[in-house]
């Protein structure tokens, strides 16, 4: 059945801060295999300007991804989460993200779509820092498969 | 934000160096550990056959990260990078043996924009399938 469509702009409250630690961007990027030094030493960092060091442009996902989920696991829409597929990730970025952010997240629904019988849902995620200040803009697109005819 | 390539020394076409990613089930336990996706389609092969898998494959997060790995260690700065998008099309099936899997990842300038920005389009390819599509990053450069 296709999602209800009145879900559409809903915004959800923002997340609690999560802190950005620098030993937690280390492992990430470790992770990842990424030895730039601007992960993980602080004057490499401040060298290109940051002032303390940052973190890949994708770690903001393990923020952002929580807070989607979130939405996807709303009981009210409805959608059965074990049938979600990731099908585009975006991030737009206003500065990166460093140690010592607290970052929340605010979700809102941008659209739902059926296709093919598929749900499709594109949320958006704004990350802000403790200032109030927009960081990073995540826009992800799950898509729901159609459940078997049994 | 210090890009180490400055923007009157590219040209549409110019093309960044490519670069080669190795992924193995190790791999795949370690970014679940940092990232916090621990969805069992990344790292358990019975979970992931049971859902209609070949195999366990890699987070697609995971090769989004590495794909822009080309971009930022060819711009210097990280934080040169202003937008990033991808679309997951193929999956990065990791086989459990010592080799596991290659992502092999080419980008070039697709345009110029205002404000000392580049549009850069990536292809990143494992197996010789297409694994992200739609793959673009936007940087500012020196």
């Amino acid at each position: 059945m296709a999602l209800d469509q009145s879900f559409v702009g809903r915004t959800y409250p923002p997340t609690p801060a999560y802190e950005v630690g620098r030993e937690k961007i280390r492992e990430f990027a470790e992770a990842v295999g990424d030895a730039h030094p601007a992960y993980v030493d602080v004057e490499a960092a401040r060298a290109l300007g940051h002032p303390d060091v940052i973190a890949p442009p994708t770690f903001v996902f393990s923020i952002t991804h929580r807070a989607a989920g979130e939405v996807v696991q709303d009981p009210q829409l409805g959608l059965d989460y074990s049938r979600v597929v990731h099908g585009d990730q975006k991030f737009s970025y206003v500065r990166p993200v460093r140690a010592g952010d607290r970052l929340t997240v605010t979700s809102t629904i941008e659209s739902i779509k059926s296709l093919a019988g598929n749900d499709v849902l594109d949320i958006r995620g704004d990350v802000r820092d403790e200032a109030g200040e927009l960081v990073v803009t995540a826009l992800t697109k799950l898509v729901a498969r159609a459940a078997e005819e049994a | 934000m210090t890009a180490k390539v400055s923007y009157e020394s590219v040209e549409v076409g110019t093309e960044l160096p490519a670069q080669s990613f190795p992924v193995t089930r190790a791999t795949l336990v370690q970014y679940a550990g940092a990232s916090g996706d621990f969805n069992p389609i990344h790292w358990n092969e019975k979970f992931a056959r049971e859902v209609g898998l070949p195999d366990v494959i890699a987070h697609g997060m995971f090769t989004m990260a590495e794909a822009i790995r080309v971009v930022t260690d060819w711009a210097g700065d990280p934080g040169a990078v202003v937008d990033y998008g991808v679309r997951f099309t193929k999956p990065v099936v990791v086989p459990n043996d010592d080799k596991g899997a290659l992502i092999e990842v080419s980008a070039k300038v697709g345009a110029k924009l205002e404000d000392n920005l580049v549009r850069v389009d990536l292809v990143a390819m494992c197996d010789g399938k297409k694994v992200l599509g739609l793959s673009r990053a936007v940087v500012r450069l020196a």
